[in-house]
């Protein structure tokens, strides 16, 4: 091998040649596995984000139950880690969470299921295209400007016609909250309608259903799972928002189901916290990662029913 | 013409439905709303009562949409003027401005372009033209899609934890950038995939038939192809990273910044962080001072999709 790399000039034609090709072909072998090497590298990073999320919130918390016992956190119904005495029963932040992502959910299911029906079932084409942009335009805005959409445009109406003592209710967040995951709802759906087959829903028409027929009771029934699968989806997204809940639904926890009162989530509670004096490694401190960490749970396992139902059940027919 | 179509329901008709894997809308002769296929009354009146309810769903949320913009409008416009977009935030709501929020945004945004495009699509090239077909690649793609579920906050407090506390970074544009980059990655990994994805195999077959390597094929052949629906997808990444307020809150704290951040090391807040500090003044001046951050929040967001939107029609192609 060696000596034909010093090849002499007279017979050096074909070898040298040879010789260069190896070496090309030797070369961009080399090349190859670098950047298969650099790019293993590159995927490991989102391996190992989730790792440093789950061991981060999970280490913190350790800490955080060795002083606060599990029960106490999970079934106390007062909140009051900021103040003497200090209280760690986390059902206050639950419930402000759930409340504030129920009503979210009720007002998402409603327009974004009447709207993946117009959509689907009858809006023409050319509306379609028109209307579809303009609701996911919605998705897109950034949550702090629908903070300040409750607090500054809804919740004063909502004050005018009902008795909210305080300017913070979880009613304005939580509505507001609707119409931001309402094209997720209306999206989702829609793709679930749009799959159902035709031969469905003619028919039903030849039957003489009306369209309203063939939307209720053949096209959502189909695409039952689809709808069910984006409602979470969007609960989940709801539950785990931040800023729209801490701008207009306060930050007193409050163990409540009356949607006008103010209440603090577990998103809000972290800012709360996080935004303060409080020193690191505190017990106060260690709170937010229990909470991150239930609140993590919470929507992970939403998330993991939501798309296991969507895979389960698409292209069924 | 097309040839005479198959009688329906003959077997060739129903496999070539189950086969085709995107199917068409449906489109074909419907009744109109409340038509006399119905021949009820009753059932005539429910088919254009629902109709106009499911209209009116799409138009509360349209409604909703332009109120909010409506409202940020009328209470913003006074205020958003040049001084506004160079000046300092102030203790007075008629002096302050937003020029701190905006170059903490471009800085921001540039360092997360900086991290989040080279590993996000070195992962999609990987997972797309490398990745054996393996249990541990599904995991990773499971992971990398429960990763995009992970509400914000969470990488909040992972990016306090990590970059600000034990990477000694500080509350700095790097520690924010980082944190910014792990919450967008997914969402980069999966529109780089996507338009890997659309890059027809025959382009692929024909590189591998003339001799070229896999890395060949990619450098040569996917991505040249695959690029502008890449950049589109991650300008929208990007500008998730701008509107977002939850991390970057809890990174960069609230803090009163008279100074535009000189290098990675220094201090900064972004443009939302900003107006969140201005929402919760209770001054009656700020309510209008945050109005204009939000048109100036806006006004970025917009432009970045309207790049966004038109690197897509200008590159897209059809195979």
């Amino acid at each position: 091998m060696a000596s034909l790399n010093r090849a002499e000039p007279e017979r050096s034609g074909i070898v040298a040649s040879l010789v260069a090709r190896r070496r090309a072909r030797r070369r961009v072998r080399a090349e190859q596995l670098v950047i298969l090497a650099l790019l293993l590298i590159a995927t490991l990073v989102s391996v190992l984000t989730t790792v440093g999320i789950i061991f981060t919130l999970v280490r913190e918390s350790f800490g955080f139950f060795q002083e606060v016992s599990v029960w106490e956190f999970v079934t106390g119904t007062k909140w009051a880690p900021l103040f003497e005495p200090q209280a760690f029963g986390v059902l206050p932040l639950i419930a402000g969470t759930l409340l504030a992502a129920g009503i979210a959910g009720i007002v998402a299911l409603t327009l974004g299921l009447g709207a993946a029906i117009y959509l689907s079932e009858y809006a023409p084409d050319r509306v379609r295209r028109i209307i579809k942009p303009i609701l996911e335009v919605l998705a897109g805005i950034p949550t702090v400007v629908y903070g300040f959409f409750a607090l500054s445009f809804l919740t004063p109406i909502l004050q005018s016609v009902l008795p909210i003592p305080v300017i913070f209710n979880v009613l304005s967040a939580g509505m507001v909250m609707g119409l931001m995951i309402m094209p997720m709802v209306s999206t989702l759906s829609e793709d679930a309608m749009v799959a159902v087959p035709r031969e469905l829903r003619d028919g039903a028409y030849a039957l003489g259903a009306t369209r309203f027929e063939v939307a209720t009771k053949v096209v959502v029934p189909a695409a039952l799972p689809g709808i069910v699968a984006s409602f979470i989806l969007a609960l989940s997204r709801a539950i785990g928002e931040t800023l729209i809940v801490t701008i207009a639904a306060g930050a007193t926890p409050n163990l409540t189901i009356n949607p006008l009162e103010s209440i603090q989530t577990m998103t809000a509670y972290i800012v709360q916290v996080s935004l303060g004096e409080t020193p690191q490694g505190t017990l106060v401190f260690k709170t937010i990662f229990a909470v991150g960490l239930l609140l993590f749970l919470m929507t992970l396992t939403m998330n993991i029913i939501g798309r296991w139902i969507v895979r389960r059940y698409t292209e069924r027919y | 013409m097309e040839r005479q179509q198959a009688p329906l329901g003959s077997a060739r008709v129903t496999s070539q439905i189950a086969a085709s894997v995107t199917r068409p809308r449906y489109s074909g002769p419907t009744p109109p709303v409340g038509s006399a296929t119905a021949r009820s009354p009753w059932r005539r009146w429910r088919d254009r009562f629902f109709f106009l309810l499911f209209f009116a769903s799409v138009a509360i949320g349209i409604f909703g949409l332009a109120a909010l913009v409506i409202d940020v409008l009328t209470d913003g416009l006074g205020t958003l003027d040049f001084s506004f977009i160079n000046s300092y935030p102030s203790r007075h709501a008629g002096e302050s401005g937003i020029r701190a929020a905006l170059f903490g945004t471009i800085w921001i945004t540039v360092g997360t372009a900086a991290f989040a495009i080279p590993i996000g699509v070195a992962t999609a090239i990987y997972l797309e033209e490398f990745a054996p077909d393996h249990w541990s690649t599904r995991l990773v793609q499971l992971n990398i899609a429960n990763l995009a579920g992970v509400p914000s906050i969470i990488y909040g407090i992972l990016g306090l934890a990590l970059f600000v506390q034990a990477f000694a970074l500080d509350r700095s544009v790097l520690a924010g950038s980082l944190t910014m980059t792990l919450l967008i990655l997914p969402i980069v990994i999966i529109v780089s995939q996507e338009a890997i994805k659309a890059v027809p195999n025959e382009f692929r077959d024909a590189a591998f038939a003339l001799g070229a390597n896999r890395w060949q094929v990619v450098k040569t052949v996917v991505l040249p192809q695959a690029i502008p629906g890449i950049m589109s997808g991650i300008i929208l990444a990007l500008s998730r990273a701008v509107g977002e307020a939850a991390p970057m809150l809890m990174i960069s704290s609230l803090v009163f910044l008279t100074f535009i951040p000189s290098s990675p090391g220094d201090r900064f807040t972004v443009l939302p962080v900003q107006i969140f500090n201005w929402v919760s003044l209770p001054q009656p001046g700020f309510q209008a001072v945050a109005s204009a951050g939000i048109i100036v929040l806006l006004a970025v967001l917009l432009s970045m999709n309207s790049i966004a939107i038109w690197i897509r029609n200008r590159y897209q192609k059809r195979y």
